[in-house]
């Protein structure tokens, strides 16, 4: 009976203030990715939702109900940006009727505001696929860019929610520290994949090939967001057989079947890698996302 | 603290010593063991001072940790036109071929507004949308949708949409003003080329026109709960049909609605609804029918939608179903029919729309309606339904070259009146420009 008070009167609560009575900041973030960030540096201070899962393409989710009520009651919103949820994200922010997560706002952060952009198109026309205007938005995969927006996040936090600042910038900077050392780790460890070629189902790789000095030799979309057609699948076989790759690679949401088809027909091993937090079972925060990437791309590299 | 040529003083003291006959012998061996524990000592000193050197030297020459930027990007294009609002452009046309010699526009027993029936026969160009929205500032949204249409050769414009929607009143409350569609059931408040189907199943042609829209003011509030929940009324003016005249000094037509939604782990999720619209009607005429008097529409809608972990890329489907039910009250003219009313009317439709390949889709829809006997006074009016008993089953594969573009082939066994008309349509719906976010 007195459990059942208790929730009562905490229902009424959130009723009331549109708050639950617990004094967390709420954050819901677009990617999995920005989950974990957020997850590290708030710790017990934040309550993260991620509007998508490892195994969703952030591209084409849709503004679901679930999310509307997500978004109606969080303090900040942690997404990509540039972007890269055009295709739901401003409806879901003019549905949530939430005034603090409006773009502008504080409690609006976009990770790739704080970072240098790669892919910046010179020229926009729909002809050329579903292109971003603001650059290649998968700003996530080099981690030296997560350590940028680790900094941006954990001011932001700070001016969300002053009365914790010491906890979140004490937590990144325990963070920085790890995260620095795991870099040198990763690098030291991925020195044998300078070089490597590889044929890519989507642009979903640059910063991460960019980092590691991954050659991209083909991509299965003939354009961004298209799906791989019989002739194009054909041209890409031509250039694969004429100029060797070591695997083709794709994130585990994206559609198998292209990329078997080339592993099949070239005979390259077929890599599925996890692209962000929660993308495979390994995968199940941003310090194992890279361990695993790092690791399936080496199991290739000989 | 040692000093390099310490061994060797110590080495030249130790020589006078040798003279020393049997004594110096042992002396002689402690100093040379003493002398290769100091040179032993010395040689791993050396040897740690040099992995010392070789690690600050490498921490050099590895890079730095990032450094913060604390000012986001700004972009170097800062012309006026920046502030222009999001811009998109609908192209839509038909080619529709009927069975039937000329389509019989009336379905029996429901007076229609002037946009519920099927179209023309042949080739024809769809309404062309033309879309203009943007943030006003911090606190207000708005924007317009007009529509480019084409009737028996004269061209004109209408004004689909033009309202302002508040972004940030507190305690979730929102606030939109203007005209709009009202956000009862579930189709009404989707733009059509948003639809899965060439035309409007048979409830909301017969019953609300295709679509209610009205101009007025609309209050919504969301909960803040877990579970999707909204609800939210509107007064409108009382223009649309079946609202007629602009009743009641211009605010004849009030609707209510409450929809809740949510997920089934992350590859399910749904949608549901209960909506009213009350409007007043005043002289509305429908094929030589004048009605004024009340009408009320009460919908149900249910939306469930499925893709494999909650990504539609490759495979999903949609389930949509909804029940509309009207009645209306009041005094009928027809003739020298004159008489009041009171007669209740109803339908319902259910499709399926499967995604079986990356831009494929199939659907099917079945929909009907039924109308009360209006009783022996209104016998052969718009109201008397006869023996008739309207069906509708539609078929349709649609293809999309992008997010973009679609082309759908779409047939339907038409029943609404006597005789059953096979139709076949062709069409497409390509968007450029901004292509807004579509709602669930």
């Amino acid at each position: 009976m007195r459990h059942l008070i208790a929730s009562f009167s905490i229902f009424a609560a959130t009723l009331v203030t549109g708050q639950p009575a617990a004094a967390d900041l709420r954050v819901l973030a677009c990617e999995p990715e920005w989950a974990s960030l957020v997850e590290i540096l708030g710790g017990d201070n934040v309550t993260v939702n991620s509007a998508t899962s490892g195994l969703q393409d952030p591209h084409r989710i849709q503004a679901r109900p679930s999310l509307m009520a997500q978004a109606r009651r969080a303090d900040l919103l942690v997404c990509t940006g540039a972007d890269l949820e055009i295709g739901w994200l401003p409806l879901l922010l003019r549905q949530s009727t939430n005034g603090a997560i409006q773009t502008g706002q504080p409690g609006n952060f976009a990770a790739s505001d704080f970072v240098t952009m790669l892919d910046v198109p010179t020229r926009l026309d729909r002809s050329q696929g579903d292109i971003h205007p603001y650059g290649n938005p998968h700003v996530h995969l080099d981690p030296n860019n997560v350590a940028i927006v680790a900094h941006a996040l954990a001011d932001r936090l700070t001016e969300l929610d002053p009365g914790n600042s010491a906890r979140y910038l004490s937590r990144n900077e325990a963070f920085q520290a790890r995260w620095s050392e795991a870099i040198l780790n990763w690098e030291e460890r991925a020195g044998p994949l300078r070089g490597l070629r590889v044929s890519i189902y989507h642009k979903s790789w640059v910063y991460l090939f960019n980092w590691l000095g991954i050659e991209e030799v083909a991509t299965l979309e003939p354009k961004p967001g298209v799906p791989p057609s019989g002739a194009h699948l054909a041209d890409v076989l031509a250039r694969v057989q004429s100029q060797p790759v070591h695997a083709v690679i794709r994130a585990s949401y994206q559609d198998d079947r292209a990329s078997q088809w080339l592993a099949d027909r070239a005979a390259i091993p077929k890599l599925v890698l996890p692209f962000t937090v929660g993308g495979s079972e390994d995968a199940d925060d941003l310090f194992a996302l890279f361990d695993t990437t790092v690791s399936l791309l080496l199991s290739v590299a000989e | 603290m040692f000093e390099p040529r310490l061994p060797w003083i110590l080495l030249l003291a130790a020589i006078p010593l040798s003279s020393h006959g049997q004594t110096t012998a042992q002396e002689l061996a402690a100093v040379r063991e003493e002398l290769g524990e100091l040179r032993r000592d010395y040689e791993a000193r050396i040897a740690a001072l040099e992995i010392r050197l070789e690690t600050l030297l490498s921490a050099e020459a590895a890079p730095s940790p990032p450094q913060p930027r604390a000012a986001p990007r700004v972009s170097p294009v800062a012309a006026v036109n920046a502030y222009n609002p999001e811009i998109g452009l609908i192209l839509d046309a038909e080619w529709r071929e009927f069975s039937r010699n000329g389509a019989d526009e009336n379905i029996p027993g429901f007076p229609a507004g002037e946009e519920a029936g099927i179209g023309a026969e042949g080739l024809s160009l769809g309404e062309s949308e033309l879309n203009l929205y943007a943030n006003i500032d911090t606190r207000f949204y708005g924007g317009t949708t007009l529509a480019f249409v084409d009737e028996d050769g004269e061209s004109g414009v209408e004004i689909e949409e033009a309202y302002i929607e508040t972004l940030a009143l507190p305690a979730g409350l929102s606030l939109k003003a203007g005209r709009m569609f009202s956000p009862i059931g579930y189709l009404n408040i989707q733009h059509a080329h948003t639809d899965d189907f060439e035309d409007r199943p048979l409830p909301y042609r017969a019953l609300l026109n295709n679509r209610y829209a009205d101009d007025g003011v609309q209050l919504r509030w969301l909960a803040p709960t877990p579970l999707f929940l909204e609800v939210g009324a509107q007064v409108l003016r009382g223009e649309g049909f079946p609202a007629s005249g602009a009743a009641n000094g211009g605010k004849g037509a009030w609707t209510t609605f409450a929809h809740v939604g949510g997920d089934v782990g992350f590859s399910h999720s749904w949608q549901a609804g209960l909506s009213r619209l009350s409007g007043e009607v005043e002289q509305r005429e429908t094929a030589g029918a004048v009605f004024t008097g009340e009408t009320k529409v009460d919908i149900v809608d249910f939306v469930w939608k499925w893709a494999p972990n909650g990504n539609p890329t490759v495979r999903s489907f949609k389930l949509q179903a909804e029940y509309l039910r009207r009645n209306e009250s009041g005094l009928l003219r027809e003739g020298n029919v004159v008489g009041n009313l009171d007669v209740d009317q109803g339908g319902w439709y259910l499709q399926g729309i499967y995604q079986f390949r990356p831009q494929w889709r199939i659907g099917a829809r079945y929909s009907t309606l039924r109308a009360d006997d209006p009783g022996l006074l209104f016998e052969n009016t718009v109201y008397d339904p006869g023996e008739s008993r309207p069906r509708h089953v539609s078929a349709m594969v649609d293809w999309s070259s992008s997010e973009f573009g679609r082309l759908r082939l779409q047939y339907n066994r038409d029943s609404t009146s006597g005789d059953t008309d096979n139709q076949w349509l062709l069409q497409y719906i390509f968007s450029v420009g901004a292509h807004g976010a579509h709602r669930f």
